[in-house]
């Protein structure tokens, strides 16, 4: 059993927590995520893993909560326990000196931007994060980045924090600066922001990666149902990825294909009120 | 005197009322009926039905255990040889095996020694099966990797010579295909959680979420353990690498199974992951994965569920039952069809296949006569769902994680005939070895590797 250590409220839907899986903690490397199961029901959630712990042996999380399963885990207490955790799973980030790094979370992908900035920064790169949500409150992890980061931004939907606008506003205008020439930009976030960036750095010829997040259910790579669609071909999320070039990636059949337990997911959300 | 020349029948669930339920279809012998079906076998001195059987099975043995009435002893001879016998007895595709050999065979049915062998198996699981006597451990430890048919049946032998076994499972149950897999009408998870438990009660110890290759690899376990057997079966979708294949609608045979059998998804909402199939649901292939798919469809709601095969009956790979079942369940079969390509709305959900009619032409490689496009032929059908089941590859996350480690061009583990690999103290088996075939292959692989393991570790002990 994996025991929750720690629990902290992010903000009004973002909780992290910190659990017991010395196993995991052991192998896991920044860009590589978890597949978790609250109880017998439960599903499978995959979910990447924001930090770890080697000497301690824990691994932390931090998650959204859109559907039941993730409102029945931020439920869970420090002292409860997950029935089931799997990993680390997927490919590691390619982590190594690049020259200068961009950083880019969106909302909940400011989590597991976090270990990717510190490793970058650990090989040598000039690390530029720039972190992005609609409202201030949704900023996460902004005293862990910016200790990792040689320029650290954020930029706000509604300006209540950081610059008004979007990442991609903001990452424009470094590029237009042109002080230092960018070697790599890391995006993670919603599909969207992922989007519009690698459409912007394909303009400027910048080498992007993106963390996809499709629909799981093993993630052993047998299933199929994380497949995503980059270059024109079919790839696995779970095993070839969950990182991929930006500019190879097909976004709206990713959008699309996020899309097609929608209805189910509702229900399901209904019920877990009702009994409450 | 006289031999009765066909078996004797097995009831089961009416096509009409089992499309409706997840429950077992076939509901097996009663005791007389058992007696009766065993006493046709004429105890032919060669024994030619042993010589069909991969987990070598004395067969003569236990059905003549039966005539007498002395079925926990017909338990003990199937025992000795089989870990996993309510399964085999269920799944095992015996008219190509065992009574494929039977002499009654020539001159009418053979001897119903699948149906013979789940009775003794389902007599054995309701009073709990008794564990044989264990010799003293040997101090000598072997990794399983993977909890499906080849390994369990790998630890179980292993823990039966005095080895202590660790199976190292992925997933967050046990079984492997047996779970993952084949649904619960045809093989019901208690039976194989049951049968995990007589495995467990030899001393062997099952982990779960383990995913070898990444949560801890292969030469770490080499430091650990005095062997590894490999059993990660055959766990790679293939598709049919036509356009419109990720949309909304078009699943993976493994996808869709997975998410019924594993996660129970026709139990939702009370289980928590979904599926979704609506009216016409169109299952490619026609092997048994793909029957499975069809009847599941059924079973889930569909108003039509069809197979579309670019072949004819005569060279489906399925078992003839599986056919039969599906056939009487109103799953409709059209054959010498190939689809072309998946046509969607512009939401991207699934609406339409295209396909072309095919003619049979000369035999090709596997002596099948080779399916030929007709020009001009093209049609298109509606449908909600499309599920692949065109087959499976080999599971590439352990091989890839092993340096060295002796690929054949599928990605299948090249091993010699008794399961070893090119890297020392590995031993592999089941379809991760053969490309996907059937359980009772996979067992008699697990079987192999176990006595190959066992030779090995006990020669270096001499040494």
């Amino acid at each position: 059993m994996y025991e929750i250590l720690e629990k902290k409220v992010l903000s009004a839907n973002e909780k992290l927590m910190k659990i017991r899986a010395p196993l995991i903690a052991r192998k896991a490397q920044p860009g590589q995520f978890v597949i978790l199961r609250i109880n017998e029901q439960g599903e499978r959630i995959p979910l990447t893993i924001a930090d770890f712990d080697r000497e301690d042996g824990t691994i932390t999380i931090i998650f959204l909560e859109v559907g039941k399963s993730t409102k029945q885990l931020g439920l869970l207490e420090v002292g409860d326990s997950l029935l089931n955790l799997a990993g680390p799973l997927g490919m590691p980030s390619e982590v190594k000196k690049y020259g200068t790094v961009v950083c880019i979370g969106g909302g909940v992908g400011i989590a597991p931007l976090y270990p990717i900035v510190r490793e970058m920064k650990a090989v040598g790169n000039y690390v530029v994060s720039i972190l992005g949500a609609k409202s201030k409150d949704l900023i996460i992890l902004e005293e862990e980045i910016s200790e990792y980061s040689d320029e650290f931004y954020i930029t706000t939907d509604d300006g209540s924090k950081g610059t008004k606008g979007f990442v991609s506003d903001l990452l424009d205008q470094i590029i237009l600066r042109k002080d230092k020439k960018i070697d790599l930009v890391m995006a993670i976030g919603p599909i969207i922001m992922m989007k519009v960036v690698s459409n912007l750095t394909k303009k400027y010829g910048i080498k992007t990666l993106v963390s996809l997040n499709p629909i799981m259910v093993d993630g052993t790579g047998m299933c199929g149902g994380c497949r995503v669609m980059i270059g024109g071909k079919t790839k696995f999320a779970c095993v070839d990825g969950p990182e991929f070039d930006g500019h190879l990636v097909d976004y709206d059949n990713l959008m699309l294909r996020n899309q097609r337990f929608v209805g189910h997911e509702k229900d399901a959300c209904r019920l877990l009120e009702e009994k409450a | 005197m006289s031999v009765q020349r066909t078996k004797h029948p097995m009831p089961q669930q009416p096509p009409k009322e089992r499309i409706h339920n997840f429950r077992e279809v076939p509901l097996g012998y009663e005791k007389e009926v058992a007696v009766a079906e065993a006493k046709r076998c004429l105890q032919c001195k060669n024994k030619p039905c042993m010589k069909g059987c991969p987990v070598e099975i004395d067969i003569p043995g236990f059905l003549h255990c039966i005539t007498l009435g002395e079925f926990d002893k017909a338990a003990e001879v199937i025992r000795a040889k089989n870990n996993l016998p309510a399964i085999s007895g269920r799944v095992c595709p015996y008219e190509d095996q065992c009574e494929g050999e039977c002499t009654l065979k020539k001159a009418g049915e053979p001897v119903g020694i699948g149906r013979l062998e789940r009775f003794i198996a389902d007599y054995e699981r309701t009073k709990g099966a008794s564990v044989p006597k264990m010799p003293p451990r040997n101090g000598k430890r072997v990794a399983v990797v993977g909890s499906g048919p080849a390994g369990l049946t790998c630890a179980g032998d292993l823990a039966k010579m005095g080895y202590e076994v660790v199976v190292y499972e992925a997933l967050h149950a046990p079984g492997g295909v047996l779970m993952y897999g084949i649904p619960e009408f045809r093989l019901p998870k208690a039976i194989v959680h049951s049968e995990v438990d007589y495995i467990k009660r030899l001393g062997v110890r099952v982990d779960y979420d383990m995913v070898v290759g990444k949560s801890v690899t292969v030469p770490e376990l080499l430091k650990e353990y005095d062997a590894v057997f490999l059993g990660t079966g055959a766990g790679l979708p293939n598709w049919l690498n036509i356009p419109g294949e990720n949309l909304d609608g078009v699943y993976s045979a493994n996808e869709f199974l997975t998410r019924v059998n594993m996660m129970k998804a026709y139990d939702f909402p009370r289980h928590d992951t979904p599926v979704k199939i609506g009216r016409v649901v169109a299952t490619f292939g026609a092997g048994n994965v793909a029957m499975d798919c069809a009847r599941t469809a059924l079973r889930l709601g569909a108003e039509t569920s069809y197979i579309l095969y670019r072949r004819t009956e005569a060279e489906m790979p399925a078992r003839a039952e599986e056919i039969e079942h599906a056939k009487e369940e109103g799953v409709v079969f059209m054959l010498l069809t190939n689809p072309m390509r998946f046509i969607g709305t512009d939401k991207g959900i699934l609406r339409e296949v295209e396909f072309l009619k095919m003619k049979l032409g000369e035999p090709d490689e596997s002596g099948r006569r080779r399916p030929v496009p007709i020009p001009g032929s093209e049609e298109k059908l509606q449908i909600d769902t499309a599920l692949v089941a065109i087959g499976q590859s080999p599971n590439p996350l352990v091989p890839q994680s092993l340096p060295g480690l002796k690929l054949g061009k599928h990605g299948n583990i090249i091993t010699d005939d008794e399961g070893r690999t090119s890297i020392p103290r590995v031993f592999a088996g089941g379809d991760i070895a053969t490309g996907a075939a059937t359980v009772i292959l996979a067992m008699g692989a697990g079987k192999k590797a176990a006595r190959a393991i066992d030779q090995y570790l006990m020669v270096k002990k001499e040494i």
